[in-house]
């Protein structure tokens, strides 16, 4: 399903809003977990669930549905709501986030909820199952294609760099990550904490293909999206330039919001806030 | 003479010079090669240590199912945990420090939480690693993969258990951690000598006092219950090549029948097999326990029979520490 036209992008922002709205709702009802990352990746999660992945809501072990293994595992609220939205299971679940006994746990988990492809937490690891997945693939002969989503912070992690190796010595073209840069990371900025830059030049290394694309523009993202699926002899990333926060002014690019829940106040705040927002999507597109 | 025949195992077992001797890690490799042909999903990752883990055998029989990794021991477990959710069966392959020892949080989360099919195989495990000295001796590798929720964890005795646990773990379903050893050590079991994983067999009768010992130790273990004999005293042998999930029947019964314990292994004697004994009897039916293995210290250089010994896990060793935990027996 290649280019998106207006009607579809149009489609996809009213989504990308209502996702937002959910992840503050299920954040401030849950009193805990990460604000900042969720709000930025919105627009790529609807992106990828309305019109990229080819997966099956019904049936989410369809043999040949594309895998996309989230390696930010604490970046899981905008998963939830952007799968409760897509159908595989109701939205009024995510009222249950964190809390004892659900299966939408404070970092997700395979076994608990069906259509999480692997459990993840713990950073670093998301690049090397993907790899893993896309090598089986290329095993069976199989079309399916692997993404792995991964935070920008991430990349300073030791097995990320091994798996970025790996991949690229075995020309994973099935493979695709995507790079959410943010710029922010709990303690602060990323080139303030331990410098990630210059990104692009670690993977071509590593024998990549790189693209970067701004993370809220959904057209450039599938474009990038399609460019991958035509690059033959290696793996590529995308780095999706994100605003951390978007949508809610007040926690746009503030690391501080990176991992802490809105009070209701400030939940009330910023659900006026995107439907303001809403309101402008709707007009530009008129 | 107390042999238990039905362990079939090979008749002079206490006759060291009949003996034939090979590496465990020989044992690992040839079971590959079966259960490579048993299951063709299986496929096996090394790091850079394809002849040492004789992973190699593997590679040569199936060359498009051998992933080299380099030396990259935390990724081989994520890529293994990515190609099992892809329904493959991955064995990885390194020496037990580097995996688990280096990869534990990835064995944890990716493989035993995440309840992939990923099968751990650990070469160089234990002093007997020799020349090497302490950074390569794996003497803590039991202790934490024991802690792990889901994980199966194996200790086989020679070559040719190495190599039915090898073909048992690709059988079952679930992570399972499978130690062996890099020097070589008596082959004192046949084919027929029966495996399960979770059973436990005895290997010599006794009465007097109970010796529940894994790896290849547990051949010391069979001539320590010799010596024994010449002082009338009649020790059991037990192997117990599954650490987890325990045969804990056989080891109350053994405390039951017996009224004295120890445990052999060629690991530290907190957190291995000595503290998985101790904790079972301690809840179900206390009993005097001495542990023989390595007490709290790290391994150094030196020949294997040498380190053995220094490390107080000869027949001499074991003899003395069964003795002492006779006079603690209950009357």
């Amino acid at each position: 399903m290649p280019h998106i036209h207006d009607e579809k992008a149009k489609e996809l922002e009213e989504k990308a809003l209502r996702v937002r709205e959910l992840i503050i709702d299920m954040l401030t009802e849950a009193k805990s977990g990460h604000s900042a990352g969720p709000l930025g990746m919105a627009d790529i999660f609807v992106a990828l669930y309305f019109h990229i992945l080819h997966h099956d809501p019904q049936n989410p072990d369809w043999e040949d549905r594309d895998r996309l293994i989230l390696s930010n595992g604490h970046i899981c609220p905008v998963r939830y709501a952007t799968m409760a939205l897509a159908g595989y299971f109701p939205i009024e679940e995510l009222k249950t986030l964190r809390k004892f006994g659900t299966r939408l746990q404070g970092h997700p988990e395979r076994l608990r909820l069906p259509g999480v492809e692997t459990t993840s937490g713990p950073l670093g690891s998301g690049l090397g199952q993907a790899a893993g997945l896309a090598y089986a693939a290329r095993m069976d002969n199989k079309n399916w294609r692997t993404y792995c989503l991964m935070s920008d912070a991430e990349q300073a992690v030791g097995v990320l760099y091994e798996a970025m190796l790996f991949a690229g010595r075995n020309k994973l073209n099935n493979l695709t990550g995507i790079i959410d840069r943010n710029n922010i990371q709990i303690d602060g900025f990323t080139e303030n904490i331990m410098p990630l830059e210059p990104l692009r030049a670690k993977y071509e290394a590593c024998n990549w293909h790189v693209i970067e694309v701004g993370g809220h523009n959904i057209e450039q993202f599938v474009n990038a999206i399609e460019e991958a699926k035509a690059i033959y002899e290696k793996p590529t990333v995308i780095i999706a330039h994100t605003i951390p926060g978007r949508g809610v002014s007040f926690m746009e690019k503030k690391f501080e919001w990176h991992g802490i829940s809105p009070k209701p106040t400030e939940a009330d705040a910023a659900l006026k806030e995107l439907r303001t927002l809403g309101g402008k999507i709707i007009s530009e597109h008129e | 003479m107390p042999l238990n025949l039905n362990a079939k195992l090979v008749p002079t077992v206490s006759d060291l010079k009949s003996l034939d001797q090979k590496p465990t890690r020989d044992g690992y490799g040839q079971g590959l090669v079966i259960a490579g042909k048993e299951n063709t999903g299986l496929v096996v990752l090394c790091c850079d240590l394809t002849e040492s883990t004789r992973s190699l055998m593997f590679k040569k029989e199936f060359p498009d199912r051998f992933i080299q990794l380099g030396v990259s021991e935390q990724s081989m477990v994520t890529i293994a945990a990515g190609l099992a959710l892809a329904g493959k069966v991955p064995w990885v392959s390194s020496y037990a420090m580097f995996c688990p020892g280096r990869a534990w949080e990835q064995v944890r989360t990716n493989v035993a939480l995440n309840e992939t099919n990923v099968k751990i195989a650990g070469a160089h495990a234990g002093v007997s690693v020799g020349p090497d000295g302490a950074t390569h001796q794996a003497i803590e590798d039991l202790a934490i993969m024991r802690c792990i929720p889901k994980m199966t964890v194996l200790a086989p005795c020679d070559m040719i258990e190495t190599k039915k646990a090898v073909i048992a773990a690709s059988r079952l379903t679930g992570p399972v951690y499978v130690r062996f050893t890099r020097e070589k050590s008596p082959i004192f079991t046949t084919e027929e000598t029966p495996f399960i994983i979770g059973k436990a067999t005895t290997f010599w009768d006794g009465k007097d006092v109970a010796i529940l010992a894994c790896g290849p130790l547990v051949h010391n273990a069979i001539l320590a219950a010799q010596e024994l004999e010449k002082k009338k005293i009649s020790a059991r042998v037990i192997n117990i090549h599954t650490i987890k999930p325990l045969d804990e029947e056989i080891i109350i019964k053994a405390a039951e029948d017996c009224g004295a314990i120890i445990t052999v292994e060629e690991h530290q004697v907190n957190g291995g097999l000595g503290s998985a004994i101790s904790e079972l009897l301690a809840e179900n039916h206390p009993t005097p326990v001495e542990r023989v293995g390595v007490r709290d210290r790290f391994g150094e250089s030196g020949e294997p029979s040498e380190l053995i010994e220094a490390f107080g896990m000869g027949v001499s060793h074991i003899v003395e520490v069964t003795l002492r935990v006779m006079t603690r027996k209950k009357i």
